[in-house]
Protein backbone atom coordinates (compact mmCIF):
# COMPACT_ATOMS: atom_id res chain seq x y z
CA UNK A 1 0.00 0.00 0.00
CA UNK A 2 0.93 3.60 -0.40
CA UNK A 3 1.16 3.97 3.38
CA UNK A 4 4.67 2.62 3.51
CA UNK A 5 6.00 5.20 1.09
CA UNK A 6 5.12 8.17 3.30
CA UNK A 7 8.01 9.39 5.40
CA UNK A 8 7.39 9.98 9.07
CA UNK A 9 8.89 13.49 9.30
CA UNK A 10 6.73 14.56 6.40
CA UNK A 11 3.61 13.14 7.99
CA UNK A 12 4.51 14.82 11.27
CA UNK A 13 4.99 18.21 9.62
CA UNK A 14 1.74 17.81 7.81
CA UNK A 15 -0.23 16.92 10.89
CA UNK A 16 1.52 18.33 13.96
CA UNK A 17 -1.42 17.54 16.24
CA UNK A 18 -1.19 13.87 15.41
CA UNK A 19 2.55 13.98 15.97
CA UNK A 20 1.99 15.52 19.41
CA UNK A 21 -0.60 12.85 20.10
CA UNK A 22 1.77 10.05 19.15
CA UNK A 23 4.61 11.49 21.25
CA UNK A 24 2.35 11.88 24.29
CA UNK A 25 0.93 8.39 23.95
CA UNK A 26 4.44 6.99 23.70
CA UNK A 27 5.36 8.89 26.87
CA UNK A 28 2.30 7.58 28.72
CA UNK A 29 2.97 4.06 27.58
CA UNK A 30 6.59 4.30 28.71
CA UNK A 31 5.38 5.61 32.08
CA UNK A 32 2.97 2.71 32.33
CA UNK A 33 5.55 0.07 31.40
CA UNK A 34 8.48 1.39 33.39
CA UNK A 35 6.76 3.15 36.28
CA UNK A 36 8.94 1.60 39.01
CA UNK A 37 12.10 2.86 37.31
CA UNK A 38 10.80 6.22 36.17
CA UNK A 39 8.95 7.39 39.26
CA UNK A 40 11.20 9.35 41.62
CA UNK A 41 9.48 7.88 44.69
CA UNK A 42 7.27 5.10 45.90
CA UNK A 43 3.78 6.43 45.04
CA UNK A 44 2.38 5.11 48.31
CA UNK A 45 5.17 6.50 50.51
CA UNK A 46 3.55 8.72 53.13
CA UNK A 47 5.49 11.72 54.33
CA UNK A 48 3.16 13.66 56.60
CA UNK A 49 5.57 16.52 57.53
CA UNK A 50 5.77 17.62 53.89
CA UNK A 51 2.09 17.23 53.14
CA UNK A 52 0.41 19.54 50.64
CA UNK A 53 3.71 21.11 49.67
CA UNK A 54 3.60 22.99 46.36
CA UNK A 55 5.77 22.00 43.39
CA UNK A 56 9.46 22.25 44.21
CA UNK A 57 12.75 20.76 43.08
CA UNK A 58 12.24 17.86 45.52
CA UNK A 59 8.66 17.20 44.40
CA UNK A 60 8.18 18.48 40.84
CA UNK A 61 4.42 18.31 41.07
CA UNK A 62 4.17 18.82 44.82
CA UNK A 63 2.75 16.40 47.38
CA UNK A 64 -0.79 15.47 48.34
CA UNK A 65 -2.52 15.57 51.69
CA UNK A 66 -0.59 12.53 52.90
CA UNK A 67 2.70 13.90 51.62
CA UNK A 68 2.85 11.42 48.73
CA UNK A 69 4.79 12.55 45.66
CA UNK A 70 2.26 13.57 43.00
CA UNK A 71 4.59 13.06 40.05
CA UNK A 72 5.21 9.47 41.14
CA UNK A 73 1.51 8.93 41.56
CA UNK A 74 0.86 10.39 38.11
CA UNK A 75 3.41 8.03 36.56
CA UNK A 76 1.91 5.04 38.34
CA UNK A 77 -1.57 6.34 37.52
CA UNK A 78 -0.83 6.12 33.80
CA UNK A 79 -0.50 2.36 34.36
CA UNK A 80 -4.11 2.14 35.41
CA UNK A 81 -5.28 4.46 32.65
CA UNK A 82 -3.43 2.63 29.89
CA UNK A 83 -4.23 -0.81 31.25
CA UNK A 84 -7.92 -0.13 31.81
CA UNK A 85 -8.21 1.89 28.59
CA UNK A 86 -6.63 -0.75 26.38
CA UNK A 87 -8.43 -3.62 28.10
CA UNK A 88 -11.78 -1.92 27.73
CA UNK A 89 -11.12 -1.16 24.06
CA UNK A 90 -9.86 -4.69 23.42
CA UNK A 91 -12.82 -6.31 25.12
CA UNK A 92 -15.43 -4.02 23.57
CA UNK A 93 -13.80 -4.42 20.19
CA UNK A 94 -13.72 -8.20 20.43
CA UNK A 95 -17.36 -8.36 21.43
CA UNK A 96 -18.35 -5.71 18.89
CA UNK A 97 -16.55 -7.52 16.08
CA UNK A 98 -18.20 -10.83 16.86
CA UNK A 99 -21.72 -9.51 17.40
CA UNK A 100 -21.52 -6.97 14.58
CA UNK A 101 -20.15 -9.52 12.12
CA UNK A 102 -22.83 -12.06 12.94
CA UNK A 103 -25.65 -9.51 12.70
CA UNK A 104 -24.31 -7.98 9.51
CA UNK A 105 -23.38 -11.18 7.76
CA UNK A 106 -26.41 -13.30 8.51
CA UNK A 107 -28.93 -10.48 8.45
CA UNK A 108 -32.60 -11.41 8.66
CA UNK A 109 -34.04 -12.30 12.03
CA UNK A 110 -30.70 -12.49 13.81
CA UNK A 111 -29.86 -9.00 12.64
CA UNK A 112 -33.27 -7.62 13.53
CA UNK A 113 -33.04 -9.05 17.02
CA UNK A 114 -29.45 -7.99 17.69
CA UNK A 115 -29.75 -4.61 16.07
CA UNK A 116 -33.16 -3.50 17.19
CA UNK A 117 -33.56 -5.20 20.53
CA UNK A 118 -30.11 -5.72 22.02
CA UNK A 119 -28.16 -2.79 20.63
CA UNK A 120 -30.91 -0.26 21.13
CA UNK A 121 -31.43 -1.44 24.68
CA UNK A 122 -27.77 -0.88 25.44
CA UNK A 123 -27.68 2.42 23.61
CA UNK A 124 -30.65 3.74 25.52
CA UNK A 125 -28.65 3.61 28.77
CA UNK A 126 -25.86 6.09 29.34
CA UNK A 127 -22.73 3.94 29.41
CA UNK A 128 -21.48 5.39 32.67
CA UNK A 129 -24.77 4.63 34.43
CA UNK A 130 -24.56 1.05 33.28
CA UNK A 131 -20.98 0.87 34.54
CA UNK A 132 -21.89 2.36 37.91
CA UNK A 133 -24.71 -0.12 38.33
CA UNK A 134 -22.45 -2.99 37.37
CA UNK A 135 -19.68 -2.05 39.81
CA UNK A 136 -22.19 -1.40 42.56
CA UNK A 137 -23.47 -4.91 41.94
CA UNK A 138 -20.15 -6.74 41.54
CA UNK A 139 -17.93 -4.62 43.77
CA UNK A 140 -14.93 -2.49 42.82
CA UNK A 141 -11.70 -3.83 41.38
CA UNK A 142 -9.81 -3.49 38.17
CA UNK A 143 -11.36 -6.50 36.44
CA UNK A 144 -14.89 -5.50 37.33
CA UNK A 145 -14.12 -1.98 36.17
CA UNK A 146 -12.98 -3.23 32.76
CA UNK A 147 -16.07 -5.43 32.46
CA UNK A 148 -18.31 -2.57 33.51
CA UNK A 149 -16.92 -0.15 30.97
CA UNK A 150 -16.90 -2.74 28.18
CA UNK A 151 -20.54 -3.40 28.87
CA UNK A 152 -21.46 0.01 27.54
CA UNK A 153 -18.60 0.24 25.06
CA UNK A 154 -19.10 -2.73 22.77
CA UNK A 155 -22.33 -1.49 21.22
CA UNK A 156 -20.62 1.32 19.32
CA UNK A 157 -18.22 -1.11 17.71
CA UNK A 158 -20.92 -3.67 17.02
CA UNK A 159 -22.99 -1.06 15.26
CA UNK A 160 -20.10 0.16 13.15
CA UNK A 161 -19.00 -3.37 12.27
CA UNK A 162 -22.54 -4.44 11.43
CA UNK A 163 -22.96 -1.58 8.98
CA UNK A 164 -19.62 -2.22 7.35
CA UNK A 165 -20.19 -5.97 7.10
CA UNK A 166 -23.62 -5.38 5.66
CA UNK A 167 -22.05 -3.40 2.82
CA UNK A 168 -19.03 -5.65 2.40
CA UNK A 169 -20.92 -8.92 2.17
CA UNK A 170 -22.53 -7.74 -1.07
CA UNK A 171 -19.16 -7.27 -2.71
CA UNK A 172 -18.32 -9.68 -5.45
CA UNK A 173 -15.16 -11.10 -3.93
CA UNK A 174 -17.23 -12.28 -0.99
CA UNK A 175 -19.57 -14.07 -3.36
CA UNK A 176 -16.49 -15.47 -5.11
CA UNK A 177 -15.23 -16.90 -1.83
CA UNK A 178 -18.62 -18.48 -1.16
CA UNK A 179 -18.64 -19.97 -4.63
CA UNK A 180 -15.28 -21.55 -3.83
CA UNK A 181 -16.88 -23.28 -0.88
CA UNK A 182 -15.35 -21.10 1.85
CA UNK A 183 -17.03 -21.47 5.24
CA UNK A 184 -18.83 -18.49 6.73
CA UNK A 185 -16.08 -18.12 9.30
CA UNK A 186 -13.45 -18.03 6.59
CA UNK A 187 -15.43 -15.51 4.54
CA UNK A 188 -15.85 -13.23 7.53
CA UNK A 189 -12.33 -13.52 8.94
CA UNK A 190 -10.30 -13.68 5.75
CA UNK A 191 -12.31 -11.53 3.37
CA UNK A 192 -14.72 -9.22 5.14
CA UNK A 193 -12.87 -8.13 8.27
CA UNK A 194 -9.60 -7.17 6.56
CA UNK A 195 -11.60 -4.98 4.21
CA UNK A 196 -13.58 -3.16 6.88
CA UNK A 197 -10.97 -2.86 9.62
CA UNK A 198 -9.88 0.70 8.84
CA UNK A 199 -12.87 2.59 10.25
CA UNK A 200 -12.86 0.18 13.18
CA UNK A 201 -9.26 1.13 13.99
CA UNK A 202 -10.22 4.81 13.93
CA UNK A 203 -13.11 4.10 16.26
CA UNK A 204 -10.81 2.15 18.57
CA UNK A 205 -8.34 5.04 18.80
CA UNK A 206 -11.10 7.46 19.70
CA UNK A 207 -12.63 4.82 21.96
CA UNK A 208 -9.36 4.68 23.87
CA UNK A 209 -9.82 8.33 24.79
CA UNK A 210 -13.37 7.63 25.94
CA UNK A 211 -12.26 4.65 28.01
CA UNK A 212 -9.54 6.63 29.79
CA UNK A 213 -12.02 9.35 30.62
CA UNK A 214 -14.54 6.79 31.81
CA UNK A 215 -11.94 5.13 34.03
CA UNK A 216 -11.08 8.51 35.58
CA UNK A 217 -14.77 9.20 36.13
CA UNK A 218 -15.34 5.85 37.78
CA UNK A 219 -12.26 6.22 39.99
CA UNK A 220 -13.32 9.74 40.90
CA UNK A 221 -16.64 8.33 42.05
CA UNK A 222 -14.79 5.74 44.10
CA UNK A 223 -15.97 2.91 41.87
CA UNK A 224 -12.64 2.31 40.18
CA UNK A 225 -9.45 0.86 41.45
CA UNK A 226 -9.43 0.75 45.27
CA UNK A 227 -6.84 2.86 47.12
CA UNK A 228 -3.94 3.06 47.73
CA UNK A 229 -3.34 2.25 44.05
CA UNK A 230 -2.74 5.52 42.27
CA UNK A 231 -5.24 6.41 39.57
CA UNK A 232 -5.78 9.82 38.07
CA UNK A 233 -9.46 9.75 38.95
CA UNK A 234 -8.75 8.79 42.56
CA UNK A 235 -6.17 11.57 42.78
CA UNK A 236 -8.75 14.05 41.56
CA UNK A 237 -11.14 12.87 44.21
CA UNK A 238 -8.46 13.10 46.91
CA UNK A 239 -7.58 16.62 45.84
CA UNK A 240 -11.18 17.83 45.69
CA UNK A 241 -11.11 19.12 49.28
CA UNK A 242 -7.99 21.17 48.60
CA UNK A 243 -9.11 22.76 45.35
CA UNK A 244 -8.43 26.25 46.67
CA UNK A 245 -5.64 25.88 49.22
CA UNK A 246 -3.55 23.39 47.19
CA UNK A 247 -4.77 23.48 43.59
CA UNK A 248 -1.79 21.45 42.33
CA UNK A 249 -3.50 18.37 43.79
CA UNK A 250 -6.17 18.74 41.12
CA UNK A 251 -4.35 20.51 38.31
CA UNK A 252 -1.75 17.83 37.62
CA UNK A 253 -4.01 14.74 37.46
CA UNK A 254 -6.63 16.72 35.55
CA UNK A 255 -3.93 17.78 33.11
CA UNK A 256 -2.81 14.18 32.72
CA UNK A 257 -6.33 12.99 31.93
CA UNK A 258 -6.79 15.84 29.50
CA UNK A 259 -3.53 15.19 27.68
CA UNK A 260 -4.16 11.46 27.43
CA UNK A 261 -7.69 11.94 26.11
CA UNK A 262 -6.57 14.67 23.73
CA UNK A 263 -3.70 12.68 22.30
CA UNK A 264 -5.84 9.65 21.53
CA UNK A 265 -8.42 11.90 19.91
CA UNK A 266 -5.71 13.55 17.80
CA UNK A 267 -4.48 10.15 16.70
CA UNK A 268 -7.99 9.00 15.90
CA UNK A 269 -8.71 12.11 13.84
CA UNK A 270 -5.44 11.80 11.98
CA UNK A 271 -6.10 8.15 11.23
CA UNK A 272 -9.54 8.99 9.93
CA UNK A 273 -8.15 11.68 7.67
CA UNK A 274 -5.41 9.42 6.53
CA UNK A 275 -7.63 6.43 5.82
CA UNK A 276 -10.24 8.45 3.98
CA UNK A 277 -8.88 8.72 0.46
CA UNK A 278 -10.72 11.96 -0.26
CA UNK A 279 -9.12 13.92 2.55
CA UNK A 280 -5.82 12.25 1.74
CA UNK A 281 -5.92 13.68 -1.74
CA UNK A 282 -6.74 17.11 -0.34
CA UNK A 283 -3.81 16.86 2.01
CA UNK A 284 -1.56 15.96 -0.88
CA UNK A 285 -0.21 12.86 0.84
CA UNK B 1 -26.84 -34.52 -19.24
CA UNK B 2 -24.37 -32.80 -16.93
CA UNK B 3 -26.85 -30.37 -15.48
CA UNK B 4 -30.60 -30.45 -15.53
CA UNK B 5 -32.81 -27.63 -14.33
CA UNK B 6 -36.53 -28.13 -13.81
CA UNK B 7 -39.09 -25.40 -13.17
CA UNK B 8 -36.55 -23.25 -11.39
CA UNK B 9 -38.11 -20.13 -9.88
CA UNK B 10 -36.72 -17.33 -7.79
CA UNK B 11 -39.02 -14.72 -6.36
CA UNK B 12 -37.64 -11.63 -4.67
CA UNK B 13 -39.98 -9.77 -2.33
CA UNK B 14 -40.10 -6.04 -3.02
CA UNK B 15 -40.13 -3.39 -0.32
CA UNK B 16 -40.08 -5.76 2.59
CA UNK B 17 -40.67 -4.09 5.94
CA UNK B 18 -38.19 -4.46 8.77
CA UNK B 19 -40.53 -6.78 10.59
CA UNK B 20 -40.48 -9.33 7.82
CA UNK B 21 -44.07 -9.35 6.75
CA UNK B 22 -45.98 -7.03 4.51
CA UNK B 23 -44.01 -7.34 1.29
CA UNK B 24 -45.45 -4.92 -1.19
CA UNK B 25 -44.98 -7.13 -4.20
CA UNK B 26 -42.72 -9.67 -5.75
CA UNK B 27 -40.22 -9.79 -8.57
CA UNK B 28 -40.12 -13.06 -10.43
CA UNK B 29 -36.45 -12.81 -11.38
CA UNK B 30 -36.35 -16.37 -12.65
CA UNK B 31 -39.71 -17.76 -13.63
CA UNK B 32 -40.24 -21.46 -14.16
CA UNK B 33 -37.04 -22.09 -16.10
CA UNK B 34 -36.19 -25.58 -17.36
CA UNK B 35 -33.11 -26.39 -19.34
CA UNK B 36 -30.34 -28.93 -19.66
CA UNK B 37 -26.62 -28.57 -20.26
CA UNK B 38 -24.61 -31.33 -21.93
CA UNK B 39 -21.10 -32.16 -20.80
CA UNK B 40 -18.55 -30.33 -22.93
CA UNK B 41 -20.92 -27.87 -24.53
CA UNK B 42 -21.17 -24.13 -24.10
CA UNK B 43 -24.66 -22.90 -23.48
CA UNK B 44 -24.94 -19.20 -24.19
CA UNK B 45 -27.49 -17.37 -22.07
CA UNK B 46 -28.52 -14.08 -23.64
CA UNK B 47 -30.87 -11.40 -22.50
CA UNK B 48 -31.06 -7.73 -21.69
CA UNK B 49 -30.00 -6.48 -18.29
CA UNK B 50 -32.57 -7.32 -15.67
CA UNK B 51 -33.78 -10.36 -17.56
CA UNK B 52 -32.70 -12.66 -14.74
CA UNK B 53 -29.79 -14.34 -16.47
CA UNK B 54 -27.25 -13.56 -13.74
CA UNK B 55 -29.72 -14.68 -11.10
CA UNK B 56 -30.14 -17.95 -12.97
CA UNK B 57 -26.37 -18.44 -12.99
CA UNK B 58 -26.16 -17.85 -9.27
CA UNK B 59 -29.10 -20.11 -8.54
CA UNK B 60 -27.35 -22.97 -10.30
CA UNK B 61 -24.34 -22.53 -8.01
CA UNK B 62 -26.62 -22.06 -5.01
CA UNK B 63 -25.16 -18.65 -4.30
CA UNK B 64 -28.80 -17.66 -4.10
CA UNK B 65 -31.40 -20.08 -2.76
CA UNK B 66 -34.17 -20.79 -5.29
CA UNK B 67 -37.81 -20.38 -4.31
CA UNK B 68 -38.80 -23.60 -6.03
CA UNK B 69 -37.73 -26.04 -8.71
CA UNK B 70 -34.90 -28.51 -8.93
CA UNK B 71 -31.31 -28.59 -10.14
CA UNK B 72 -29.67 -31.91 -10.88
CA UNK B 73 -25.95 -32.18 -11.37
CA UNK B 74 -24.86 -35.54 -12.78
CA UNK B 75 -28.19 -36.87 -11.66
CA UNK B 76 -27.82 -35.71 -8.05
CA UNK B 77 -30.09 -33.07 -6.58
CA UNK B 78 -28.20 -29.92 -5.64
CA UNK B 79 -30.97 -28.30 -3.67
CA UNK B 80 -31.35 -31.07 -1.13
CA UNK B 81 -27.60 -31.55 -0.78
CA UNK B 82 -26.23 -31.31 2.74
CA UNK B 83 -23.53 -28.87 3.71
CA UNK B 84 -20.81 -31.46 3.24
CA UNK B 85 -22.20 -32.65 -0.11
CA UNK B 86 -22.41 -29.08 -1.30
CA UNK B 87 -18.73 -28.63 -0.57
CA UNK B 88 -18.07 -31.48 -2.95
CA UNK B 89 -20.25 -29.92 -5.63
CA UNK B 90 -18.40 -26.64 -5.26
CA UNK B 91 -15.21 -28.31 -6.43
CA UNK B 92 -16.91 -29.19 -9.68
CA UNK B 93 -18.76 -25.95 -10.34
CA UNK B 94 -17.16 -22.57 -10.49
CA UNK B 95 -17.99 -19.04 -11.54
CA UNK B 96 -16.19 -16.29 -13.43
CA UNK B 97 -17.51 -12.86 -12.57
CA UNK B 98 -18.33 -9.85 -14.66
CA UNK B 99 -16.43 -7.28 -12.67
CA UNK B 100 -12.72 -8.09 -12.64
CA UNK B 101 -12.20 -5.29 -10.11
CA UNK B 102 -14.77 -6.37 -7.58
CA UNK B 103 -14.31 -10.12 -7.71
CA UNK B 104 -10.77 -10.24 -6.33
CA UNK B 105 -10.19 -9.43 -2.67
CA UNK B 106 -8.16 -6.20 -2.76
CA UNK B 107 -6.27 -7.18 0.39
CA UNK B 108 -4.96 -10.50 -0.87
CA UNK B 109 -1.96 -11.18 -3.00
CA UNK B 110 -2.60 -12.89 -6.32
CA UNK B 111 -0.93 -16.02 -5.02
CA UNK B 112 -3.38 -16.20 -2.12
CA UNK B 113 -6.35 -15.40 -4.33
CA UNK B 114 -5.61 -18.30 -6.66
CA UNK B 115 -4.52 -20.62 -3.86
CA UNK B 116 -7.69 -20.07 -1.84
CA UNK B 117 -9.73 -22.88 -3.45
CA UNK B 118 -6.78 -25.20 -2.87
CA UNK B 119 -6.53 -24.15 0.77
CA UNK B 120 -10.24 -24.78 1.24
CA UNK B 121 -10.51 -28.12 -0.51
CA UNK B 122 -7.13 -29.79 -0.66
CA UNK B 123 -4.41 -30.66 1.76
CA UNK B 124 -1.04 -29.96 0.27
CA UNK B 125 2.28 -28.50 1.30
CA UNK B 126 2.79 -24.78 0.71
CA UNK B 127 5.46 -25.59 -1.85
CA UNK B 128 3.15 -27.84 -3.84
CA UNK B 129 0.49 -25.20 -3.65
CA UNK B 130 2.83 -22.55 -4.96
CA UNK B 131 3.69 -24.84 -7.83
CA UNK B 132 0.01 -25.30 -8.65
CA UNK B 133 -0.57 -21.54 -8.55
CA UNK B 134 2.36 -20.95 -10.90
CA UNK B 135 0.97 -23.63 -13.23
CA UNK B 136 -2.45 -21.97 -13.22
CA UNK B 137 -0.96 -18.56 -13.89
CA UNK B 138 0.86 -19.97 -16.91
CA UNK B 139 -2.34 -21.61 -18.12
CA UNK B 140 -4.08 -18.24 -18.23
CA UNK B 141 -1.12 -16.48 -19.82
CA UNK B 142 0.36 -14.70 -16.81
CA UNK B 143 3.86 -15.03 -15.45
CA UNK B 144 4.95 -16.24 -12.04
CA UNK B 145 5.98 -12.68 -11.22
CA UNK B 146 2.29 -11.95 -10.68
CA UNK B 147 2.19 -14.07 -7.54
CA UNK B 148 3.48 -11.58 -4.99
CA UNK B 149 1.51 -8.65 -6.37
CA UNK B 150 -1.89 -7.28 -5.42
CA UNK B 151 -4.91 -7.26 -7.75
CA UNK B 152 -4.94 -3.46 -8.11
CA UNK B 153 -1.58 -3.64 -9.86
CA UNK B 154 -3.17 -5.37 -12.85
CA UNK B 155 -5.30 -4.25 -15.76
CA UNK B 156 -8.89 -5.40 -16.20
CA UNK B 157 -7.98 -8.13 -18.66
CA UNK B 158 -5.18 -9.43 -16.45
CA UNK B 159 -7.48 -9.45 -13.46
CA UNK B 160 -10.02 -11.43 -15.39
CA UNK B 161 -7.26 -13.94 -16.15
CA UNK B 162 -6.53 -14.15 -12.42
CA UNK B 163 -10.22 -14.78 -11.79
CA UNK B 164 -10.20 -17.53 -14.38
CA UNK B 165 -7.10 -19.10 -12.84
CA UNK B 166 -8.88 -19.16 -9.48
CA UNK B 167 -11.95 -20.75 -11.04
CA UNK B 168 -9.78 -23.43 -12.65
CA UNK B 169 -7.74 -24.25 -9.55
CA UNK B 170 -9.88 -27.22 -8.52
CA UNK B 171 -10.18 -28.54 -12.08
CA UNK B 172 -13.93 -28.00 -12.19
CA UNK B 173 -16.16 -29.58 -14.80
CA UNK B 174 -18.67 -26.79 -15.08
CA UNK B 175 -18.15 -23.03 -15.09
CA UNK B 176 -20.73 -20.27 -15.03
CA UNK B 177 -19.21 -17.29 -16.82
CA UNK B 178 -21.29 -14.30 -15.78
CA UNK B 179 -20.66 -11.65 -18.44
CA UNK B 180 -16.92 -12.25 -18.23
CA UNK B 181 -16.05 -9.78 -21.00
CA UNK B 182 -18.70 -7.08 -20.60
CA UNK B 183 -16.49 -4.92 -18.41
CA UNK B 184 -13.51 -5.18 -20.74
CA UNK B 185 -12.43 -3.41 -23.92
CA UNK B 186 -13.44 -5.20 -27.08
CA UNK B 187 -9.90 -6.28 -27.90
CA UNK B 188 -9.13 -7.48 -24.37
CA UNK B 189 -12.53 -9.13 -24.23
CA UNK B 190 -11.88 -11.16 -27.34
CA UNK B 191 -8.57 -12.33 -25.89
CA UNK B 192 -10.42 -13.55 -22.82
CA UNK B 193 -13.03 -15.29 -24.96
CA UNK B 194 -10.26 -17.00 -26.90
CA UNK B 195 -8.54 -18.00 -23.68
CA UNK B 196 -11.80 -19.50 -22.43
CA UNK B 197 -12.22 -21.45 -25.66
CA UNK B 198 -8.68 -22.74 -25.36
CA UNK B 199 -9.10 -23.71 -21.71
CA UNK B 200 -12.35 -25.47 -22.57
CA UNK B 201 -10.44 -27.75 -24.93
CA UNK B 202 -7.55 -28.27 -22.52
CA UNK B 203 -9.58 -28.96 -19.41
CA UNK B 204 -12.75 -30.37 -20.97
CA UNK B 205 -14.94 -27.68 -19.45
CA UNK B 206 -18.63 -27.10 -19.79
CA UNK B 207 -19.69 -23.46 -19.83
CA UNK B 208 -22.82 -21.58 -19.07
CA UNK B 209 -21.82 -18.36 -20.79
CA UNK B 210 -23.99 -15.43 -19.75
CA UNK B 211 -23.90 -12.28 -21.84
CA UNK B 212 -26.06 -9.52 -23.19
CA UNK B 213 -24.05 -9.48 -26.37
CA UNK B 214 -25.21 -11.78 -29.14
CA UNK B 215 -21.95 -11.67 -31.14
CA UNK B 216 -19.83 -12.79 -28.18
CA UNK B 217 -22.22 -15.60 -27.37
CA UNK B 218 -22.48 -16.66 -31.00
CA UNK B 219 -18.72 -17.00 -31.16
CA UNK B 220 -18.38 -19.30 -28.17
CA UNK B 221 -21.71 -21.06 -27.70
CA UNK B 222 -22.83 -24.33 -29.19
CA UNK B 223 -26.37 -23.66 -28.06
CA UNK B 224 -28.08 -20.44 -27.10
CA UNK B 225 -30.88 -19.77 -24.65
CA UNK B 226 -32.63 -16.43 -24.84
CA UNK B 227 -34.01 -15.07 -21.60
CA UNK B 228 -36.61 -12.37 -21.24
CA UNK B 229 -38.24 -11.23 -18.00
CA UNK B 230 -37.21 -14.30 -16.10
CA UNK B 231 -38.32 -16.81 -18.73
CA UNK B 232 -36.46 -18.72 -21.40
CA UNK B 233 -38.23 -17.64 -24.56
CA UNK B 234 -36.15 -19.60 -27.00
CA UNK B 235 -33.44 -22.24 -26.84
CA UNK B 236 -31.64 -24.08 -29.59
CA UNK B 237 -28.40 -24.61 -31.52
CA UNK B 238 -26.42 -21.39 -31.89
CA UNK B 239 -26.79 -21.31 -35.64
CA UNK B 240 -30.49 -21.74 -35.56
CA UNK B 241 -30.99 -19.00 -32.97
CA UNK B 242 -28.82 -16.49 -34.78
CA UNK B 243 -29.86 -17.34 -38.36
CA UNK B 244 -33.51 -18.22 -37.94
CA UNK B 245 -34.73 -16.81 -34.64
CA UNK B 246 -38.28 -17.90 -33.91
CA UNK B 247 -39.11 -15.42 -31.19
CA UNK B 248 -39.55 -11.72 -31.86
CA UNK B 249 -37.47 -10.82 -28.79
CA UNK B 250 -34.53 -12.81 -30.14
CA UNK B 251 -34.88 -10.96 -33.43
CA UNK B 252 -34.82 -7.61 -31.68
CA UNK B 253 -31.73 -8.67 -29.69
CA UNK B 254 -29.98 -9.66 -32.90
CA UNK B 255 -30.91 -6.41 -34.58
CA UNK B 256 -29.89 -4.33 -31.58
CA UNK B 257 -26.33 -5.62 -31.47
CA UNK B 258 -23.89 -4.22 -33.98
CA UNK B 259 -21.65 -6.62 -35.85
CA UNK B 260 -18.38 -7.29 -34.13
CA UNK B 261 -15.50 -9.29 -35.48
CA UNK B 262 -13.65 -11.45 -33.02
CA UNK B 263 -10.16 -12.02 -34.27
CA UNK B 264 -8.21 -15.25 -34.26
CA UNK B 265 -9.04 -18.47 -32.50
Amino acid sequence: MAATTISLPRAARHNPLAAIGVVLVVVFVLFALFAPWMAPQDPAFIDLPSRLSPPSSAHWCGTDELGRDILSRLIYGSRISMLVGSSVVAMSLALGLVVGSIAGYYGGRIDRFVNIVVMNAFLSFPGILLAIAFVAFRGPGIFNLVLALSLGGWVGYARLVRGQVLAAREREFVEAARALGASDLRVIVRHILPNIIQPVIVQAAIGMAGAILAEATMSFLGLGVPPPTASWGTMLNDGRAHLFDAPHLVIFPAGAVMLAVLSFNFIGDALRDYLDPRSRIEAGL
Amino acid sequence: MLLEIRNLTKVFPLGESIFGGGAKGVLRAVDDVSLGIQAGETLGLVGESGSGKSTLGRLILRLIEPTSGSIRYQGRDLLTASHAEMRGFRRDMQIIFQDPFGSLDPRMRVEDVIAEPLVIHERMSPATRRGRVAELLRAVGLGESAMRRFPHEFSGGQRQRIGIARALALRPKFIVADEPVSALDVGVGSQIVNLMAQLQREFGLTYLFISHSMPVVRYLATRIAVMYRGKIVEIGPAEQITERPAHSYTRSLLEATPEMVISGA
